[in-house]
């Protein structure tokens, strides 16, 4: 089966996955939130004008990265990287920020993870015994969002799948992802279930049953992902 | 009588802070941390704060010479991976680390400062960071109980105040800036510019000035 190397294998993921909000975002304003790693590349190809990017520190509007010149250090993803503004954005408070995301004001948030379960559970916030203290605003980004979006490589640097059948690691939350994008496919959630609607085209789908642990179902109209 | 003067040295306000007190300091990473503050608390030598803060900076900066002084008997916050002395420190058992999600814990904060006990919210509802947290369920949906979490001095940084006290914050340094300072019983804050009573645009005044106790203008 073929592999990517890891800056396609990232560029593929943002990609897809931005086609994907894109679409989901069609004609009205959507607000979408990023996490820390590859959902951060989305930013790069969001082409939708009606998609606000909101970054939990109090910040609806994030622009691109900030070019030589035009850096201002108190503006920043969440992340921590410089970035611009754009026009009508808003800056508030941590608290108001998580009233936006509680309140459910946020269309969609895209986090990497460890591992997505066949019962929609998501783990990203630690590995015991790591060099890890923290859990950030994730628990309340998956809980609070309309819908969740993990994007993630398909396996770990170990090459283990991330597509496994039960959690191992502590959970983020239960039951709260929506759709799965990684290098090799695209997943939604329906009826309880995980359904492939766009698969790689280097891979076939025995392939991907071969790198994945749970059972999914195959949307009739299952198309090539983006390259 | 003379209206109250609330400018005040650097020394002079943080000779408020007390051993064993909690302290809540604003910033998110090294953005609107007042820094200024956090070095003069440094210089002196309280003991057993509990430090109510997203993160612990990196090592050797900001918050992070805190616990280098060994000034900290707690932190109660959400993002300490920035920050591996703290998690060492953590695995030796020399500091008590309370990790509560980012959103939880800023309503918490929110929530000490408009006199709410405590709340309930989804994040976090059946995770390891329920456990010790009552649950009920609402229309079918499982929520943990938080508790409101006040301090007894809140240091932030703003980018100016009038001479009330009336705070104004900048881009992303706003944060957790203006919630603390309503949420704690003594509230310090360093700011760039210190302007008349008047100069402020009462529309877009952030902290109105009686949370307000003391105004430091930052070197």
């Amino acid at each position: 089966m073929v592999t990517f190397e890891k800056a396609e294998a990232e560029a593929r993921i943002a990609k897809n996955a931005a086609a994907m909000i894109d679409e989901m975002a069609g004609e009205h304003t959507f607000a979408l939130n990023l996490g820390i790693g590859i959902p951060t590349k989305i930013a790069d190809y969001v082409a939708n004008e009606n998609i606000y990017i909101e970054a939990e520190h109090g910040f609806l509007g994030v622009g691109p990265l900030a070019k030589e010149g035009e850096e201002d250090w108190q503006c920043t993803n969440a992340g921590r990287q410089l970035v611009t503004e754009t026009p009508g954005c808003s800056y508030f408070s941590s608290a108001d920020s998580f009233g936006m995301i509680r309140g459910g004001h946020i269309d969609a948030t895209v986090l990497g993870a460890f591992s997505v379960d066949e019962e929609a559970n998501i783990s990203n916030w630690i590995i015991p015994g790591g060099k890890q203290l923290g859990v950030g605003g994730a628990m309340d980004l998956v809980s609070g969002a309309k819908n969740v979006i993990a994007a993630m490589t398909h396996c770990d640097k170990k090459g283990r799948t991330k597509l496994i059948k039960k959690y191992q690691l502590p959970v983020t939350g239960f039951h709260e992802v929506d759709y799965i994008v990684t290098e090799y496919c695209m997943m939604r959630r329906e009826n309880g279930r995980f359904v492939v609607f766009a698969l790689a085209d280097e891979i076939t789908l025995d392939d991907l049953r071969s790198i994945t642990e749970f059972d999914f179902d195959v949307a009739p109209d299952c198309r090539p992902m983006l390259k | 009588m003379a209206r109250e003067n609330k400018i005040m040295s650097i020394a002079q306000a943080i000779s408020h802070v007390k051993s064993g007190d909690r302290i809540m300091v604003g910033g998110f990473g090294l953005r609107g941390a007042p820094d200024a503050l956090v070095d003069e608390l440094v210089k002196t030598d309280v003991r057993d704060l509990t430090l109510i803060s997203n993160d612990l900076a990196s090592p050797h900066i900001g918050l992070s010479k805190l616990l280098d002084k060994k000034m900290l008997k707690a932190c109660i916050g959400n993002y300490y991976n920035w920050n591996p002395d703290l998690i060492d420190a953590y695995n030796r058992g020399e500091i008590e680390v309370t990790l509560i999600p980012q959103g939880t814990f800023s309503e918490a904060i929110r929530a000490a400062a408009y006199g709410i006990p405590a709340f309930y919210t989804a994040a976090g509802y059946g995770t390891e960071l329920a456990e010790g947290h009552e649950s009920r369920e609402f229309n079918g949906r499982g929520y943990l109980l938080q508790e409101a979490i006040p301090a007894d001095v809140a240091l932030v940084k703003a980018y100016k105040a009038d001479k009330l006290g009336n705070l104004v914050f900048y881009k992303i340094s706003r944060n957790f800036n203006p919630t603390m300072a309503m949420a704690a019983t003594y509230t310090i804050a360093l700011v760039e510019e210190i302007v008349e009573i008047g100069a402020l645009d009462p529309e877009n005044i952030q902290v109105p000035h009686i949370y307000v106790n003391a105004i430091v203008k930052e070197e």
